[in-house]
């Protein structure tokens, strides 16, 4: 039977799902490795389920394949892919490829930043939002380019950026909780109060 | 010999767009970049409007793979004439509709428009972008819809590998690649047939054949076009290399990033075997081929061989010392063949026209064509394929139709973190292999990333050491520790702290890397930083020793400032300014406040009148927030 493994000293600040892991889950990933038993396969199944790759998944991880812990997170920490920490409802992508970066693909990203006070590579307290940078996702010829979630955006300025993220979290009803975003979407009016 | 299936001796040009059961036919481009242009809603429209009109019977709405003139998405080709309409809003569906499909008549004023001589095109053919192209490897590309097997067989796929596995030897096989001057698309330009050679002669029962398909240069999208727009061409060129190499097994090493391409592929290897293309006794010849896909985790080291196979094989994909080549010993210690995905696209075409065929394009090194990935600031950004020896210009400006909003060339990156900057003086340079590394470049996988004279060079070159940088797996000090040396110079030289020496300590850390390192990645990092040094010295000073970026792009050296002559005092850039820093009464010249503004552009971008400047410089700076003040 599947051991199971809860940490709640360890769980990250604002995440409640940590104590909540069905490890069995884990289970049934080992079982369906193929013969050449692929960690990296492995790996992506696990964070798929849960939406990234949680310590005590690693623990029964190397528990059920016999391989240390050790060498699984050098696997996870190798891969840009795999994370560690919960992330963010909605996933913010910016693409930071080399047509993207000459189309100005820094300045979207710092829009981003400060509409959502967020980190690049880190979640809103809320969790609601993950950003993040890419290295290109091919579509060099709408640069700069941004993927929210499904929803793709070419040809990108940081105003049209910005208008975006508002009208998201306008339409996902967050407004309350991005007070910083509210202030600067109303600020339309002003201007002549220098 | 069997005559392949009807096709030109050499380069097909532009093909027309396949046909299924004598329909009219509208193809949809779903490449990448039309797609994020909004392809899918005009895909959409279609189909509803066709439906309306009632000729969902006689006209078809298919997808296409990357058609190859990107910055004109989202576009459709419609069969009559290969009428090609580009850049369509949802609301320009229903016209096509109603008066070309319904109604017969081309809509004009939806046609595309040669920025050259104004005059519009309706044919696709007759487009420069398109008719100055060779395409090999991209035959089909942008021609089939890529998740039907039936199309690709419609037109002669699967006929080269039969013919490979019913009526030749495999030794065969290997002489005609090798007569056939191909060599290595991924970059470095090894030759195929000589590869292919060493892993028939290794001994052993079990061997491998693998695709590259880690595309991970930034600004580099060929493969992926490929991948998942004509995966079966990768598919077929990957069951005749393993045939002639003697492998059973094979694996399509898919980039992380790629999930389209991943999709294609998967539905592609179920329909060849499905068809007996692939898996047990292909094409009745006795011949079993097995392949699978492995989706890379996002690892740009794994774009190389021994990091590849230490990536399938689930470990840290961290290179190793060669020998032994992947020839002898690769994945899981047997013989491996590896290539990239234009390679395998290019090796069926070989088989089905001929050695001969293949040789007589090109030039006397390198044979056969390269696609290229143009993007950056050029007019025709998107896919193209010419000739090996086409030069620079001919790519950049016949193809590409030269620079963007009528501003100058300043140079072209080539190949990637691993490739350089060429400069103007160096655009009749021929795309081949040696030439491109003459001017300190390199092929490169093709990615192609067109520089205008807003482009910062120290910049450009900062921003690819902090990608091979992110990028280095750590294992050798030189790659590890020396391009985090360089990568701090080049911050401090961008944030304008250059110091007397920087350009020199560069250079000596350069060579040290580029002679020390382990493997193609820090061996090729330092080439963005040194071709920038050479060609364009007199940035790297500006920004050392006047603290001024002549591009006016890095941002701790540059100013907005508003021009009072200029400024009629409308409030758009105070409404547009995130911060607060752009104010000023109506009908008053407006100013920047500096230490509030966070270069964000947004008021320049919005200025009707051109009145907010950047300027770089302590001196310029200074003299205009000064006319800004006393305004």
């Amino acid at each position: 039977m599947p051991r199971r493994v809860v940490r709640t000293e360890q769980a990250p600040a604002g995440d409640a799902r940590q104590d909540d892991l069905d490890l069995t889950q884990v289970a049934v990933i080992v079982d369906e490795g193929d013969a050449h038993g692929s960690l990296i396969a492995l790996l992506q199944r696990t964070q798929n389920k849960f939406g990234y790759v949680p310590e005590s998944a690693v623990d029964e991880i190397a528990r059920l394949t016999a391989v240390p812990a050790s060498r699984i997170y050098g696997i996870i920490t190798f891969y840009a892919q795999f994370s560690t920490v919960p992330s963010g409802r909605h996933k913010i992508f910016v693409c930071h490829g080399t047509a993207c970066h000459v189309a100005g693909a820094t300045r979207i990203t710092e829009a981003l930043e400060q509409e959502l006070d967020v980190a690049d590579g880190k979640s809103t307290a809320d969790m609601e939002f993950n950003l993040g940078s890419v290295a290109c996702m091919g579509a060099c010829s709408q640069a700069p380019v941004m993927r929210i979630d499904e929803e793709t955006y070419g040809n990108l300025s940081a105003d049209h950026t910005r208008k975006a993220i508002r009208e998201l979290v306008k339409e996902l009803g967050l407004e309350a909780r991005y007070p910083g975003l509210a202030s600067a979407g109303s600020k339309g009016r002003g201007g002549g109060d220098a | 010999m069997p005559e392949p299936t009807g096709a030109p001796a050499a380069g097909v040009k532009v093909a027309v767009s396949a046909e299924r059961d004598g329909k009219r036919r509208v193809s949809v481009c779903a490449g990448t970049a039309c797609v994020f242009a909004g392809s899918m809603k005009v895909r959409e429209a279609f189909v509803a409007e066709v439906e309306a009109v009632g000729l969902r019977d006689e006209v078809e709405i298919a997808i296409i793979g990357c058609h190859g003139l990107c910055s004109q998405g989202p576009l459709a080709v419609v069969s009559d004439g290969e009428t090609y309409y580009p850049r369509l809003k949802v609301k320009d569906v229903k016209r096509i509709v109603q008066e070309h499909l319904a109604g017969g008549a081309v809509v004009e004023k939806l046609l595309y428009v040669d920025p050259g001589t104004g005059a519009r095109i309706a044919c696709a053919h007759d487009i420069p972008f398109y008719s100055q192209q060779t395409r090999i490897a991209l035959r089909d590309v942008g021609v089939i819809d890529p998740e039907d097997l039936g199309e690709y067989v419609a037109r002669g796929g699967y006929e080269a590998a039969r013919k490979a596995l019913t009526t030749m030897p495999p030794d065969e096989i290997v002489d005609e690649i090798v007569a056939s001057g191909l060599r290595g698309r991924g970059g470095a330009g090894f030759p195929t047939g000589t590869k292919w050679k060493f892993a028939r002669a290794s001994p052993g029962d079990v061997k491998y054949v693998i695709c590259n398909g880690d595309e991970g240069d930034p600004g580099a999208f060929m493969d992926a076009s490929i991948m998942d727009g004509d995966p079966h061409a990768v598919i077929e060129g990957m069951v005749i290399a393993s045939y002639a190499i003697g492998a059973h097994e094979g694996f399509i090493y898919v980039r992380a990033e790629y999930p389209l391409a991943v999709r294609r592929l998967r539905l592609a290897i179920a329909a060849a075997e499905a068809r007996g293309f692939l898996g047990a006794d292909v094409f009745g010849s006795g011949w079993d081929f097995k392949l699978k896909i492995k989706e890379g985790a996002g690892a740009f080291v794994c774009g190389e061989e021994t990091a590849l196979i230490a990536s399938i094989m689930g470990e840290r994909g961290m290179p190793r010392k060669r020998p032994p080549f992947p020839a002898v010993s690769g994945l899981w210690g047997k013989p491996t063949n590896i290539n990239n995905v234009e390679t395998f696209a290019s090796v069926s075409w070989i088989i089905a026209h001929g050695a001969a065929a293949y040789a007589a394009v090109g030039s006397e090194t390198c044979k056969g064509t390269k696609a290229f990935s143009l993007a950056g600031k050029v007019v025709n950004g998107g896919l193209a394929e010419v000739p090996m020896g086409s030069t620079l210009r001919h790519v950049i400006f016949n193809v590409g139709g030269g620079i963007k909003d009528g501003r100058e060339f300043k140079a072209v990156q080539l190949g990637g973190p691993s490739g350089g900057c060429v400069p103007a003086s160096l655009l009749d340079t021929p795309v081949d292999y040696e030439s491109l590394a003459a001017t300190g470049a390199i092929m490169g996988s093709g990615g192609m990333v067109v520089a205008d004279d807003t482009t910062c060079m120290v910049d450009l070159a900062r921003y690819f050491l902090r990608f091979t940088q992110n990028e280095s797996c750590g294992k050798c000090v030189p790659c590890r520790l020396g391009t985090k040396r360089m990568l701090e110079i080049l911050e401090r030289i961008t944030r304008g702290r250059g110091r007397d020496g920087d350009i020199a300590s560069l250079e000596l850390l350069a060579s040290t890397i580029k002679n020390t390192s382990l493997c193609g990645l820090g061996q090729t990092a330092p080439n963005p930083v040194l071709t920038t040094i050479r060609y364009f010295r007199d940035e790297y000073e500006a920004h050392i020793a006047e603290r001024r970026c002549p591009a006016l792009s890095c941002d701790a050296l540059i100013a907005y400032t508003i021009d009072p002559e200029a400024c009629t005092g409308c409030t758009l850039c105070a409404k547009k300014c995130p911060v607060d820093a752009a104010r000023g009464e109506k009908k008053q010249p407006h100013t920047i406040d500096q230490e509030l503004c966070i270069k964000c552009d947004a008021c320049r971008a919005a200025c009707k009148f051109d009145a907010v400047n950047i300027v770089s410089g302590p001196h310029a700076i200074a003299a205009a927030v000064e006319a800004q003040r006393t305004a």
